[in-house]
């Protein structure tokens, strides 16, 4: 019988393996599938709970929401990186240190 | 062959799917196969919708995810790498002490989900669709409003943000 837990689990093990993308990578891109990856774990995590306890379609409203703010900020992040690739040619996070004392 | 068996199989499938396609994203030296790993990983939660009843959400999550988001961050990928260098490898750093976090947060969250009796009750399954739609216009109406200004407002700072300054 698959249960609320089974969920809860494979969302901690994507939210987990998006924390070691953000941290990990060099790349920019890279850095926002991991934060994709958490956005995604989340969403997993509300509407499992939607599901199993409360009755109504709140946790899965709220998960559409997330997904809306999930496309704003694949856009918005995008174009900053495209317009950091224009100004250091190249998208390694370790080469945005112009704000370093 | 009984139908909840045939269930479990095509579940484990899918959450195989999804925390493996995540792992790729994250541990592949090649950008190209990162992208097709979230390709797959946003896949396998779709088809998790899918199981916790979620019919409109996991349509949502094909629409915008795979075939919005994910194209967005392939255009990324292409647009900040010479075209010649085709292997795009990418460089990791810090890794040891971000696997020591990640593992302890992991950890923590495991303990603490498998621990908790959690007083759940299955829902019966039901379209969806109609009721989220009605929700927005009521319950929701605020939100709803907030969330296509903020889009909206998205949209023109992502353009005014990569336009070339009038020199």
């Amino acid at each position: 019988m698959i249960g609320l837990t089974h969920y809860l689990v494979i969302s901690a093990a994507l939210f987990s393996l998006g924390i070691m993308g953000v941290l990990t990578r060099k790349n920019a891109v890279n850095v926002l599938m991991g934060v994709e990856l958490i956005l995604n774990s989340a969403n997993v995590n509300l509407v499992a709970f939607s599901r199993f306890s409360a009755g109504n379609l709140s946790g899965q409203v709220f998960a559409i929401f997330i997904i809306v703010i999930a496309a704003a900020e694949a856009a918005v992040a995008l174009a900053i990186v495209l317009s950091m690739y224009r100004l250091v040619k190249s998208v390694n996070l370790d080469r945005a240190d112009t704000l370093k004392g | 062959m009984d139908t909840t068996l045939v269930a479990q199989i095509i579940f484990y499938f899918f959450a195989l799917l999804t925390v493996a396609s995540a792992a790729i994203v994250v541990f592949s030296r090649s950008l190209i196969y990162s992208a097709f790993g979230l390709l797959f990983a946003l896949v396998g939660v779709a088809a998790l919708y899918v199981f916790l009843g979620a019919d409109f959400l996991a349509a949502t999550q094909m629409v915008i995810y795979v075939g919005g988001i994910l194209v967005l961050l392939l255009f990324g990928v292409m647009l900040t790498h010479k075209l010649y260098d085709l292997d795009l490898k990418t460089e990791t750093y810090q890794f040891l002490p971000a696997l020591l976090v990640v593992a302890a947060v992991f950890l923590t969250l495991l303990g603490v989900m498998l621990r908790t009796t959690w007083h759940s009750q299955e829902q019966a399954m039901s379209p969806t669709t109609a009721a989220i739609g009605e929700l927005f216009m009521k319950d929701f109406i605020l939100p709803f409003e907030i969330a296509s200004i903020f889009l909206l407002i998205a949209l023109i700072g992502a353009a005014m943000i990569v336009r070339r300054r009038a020199e």
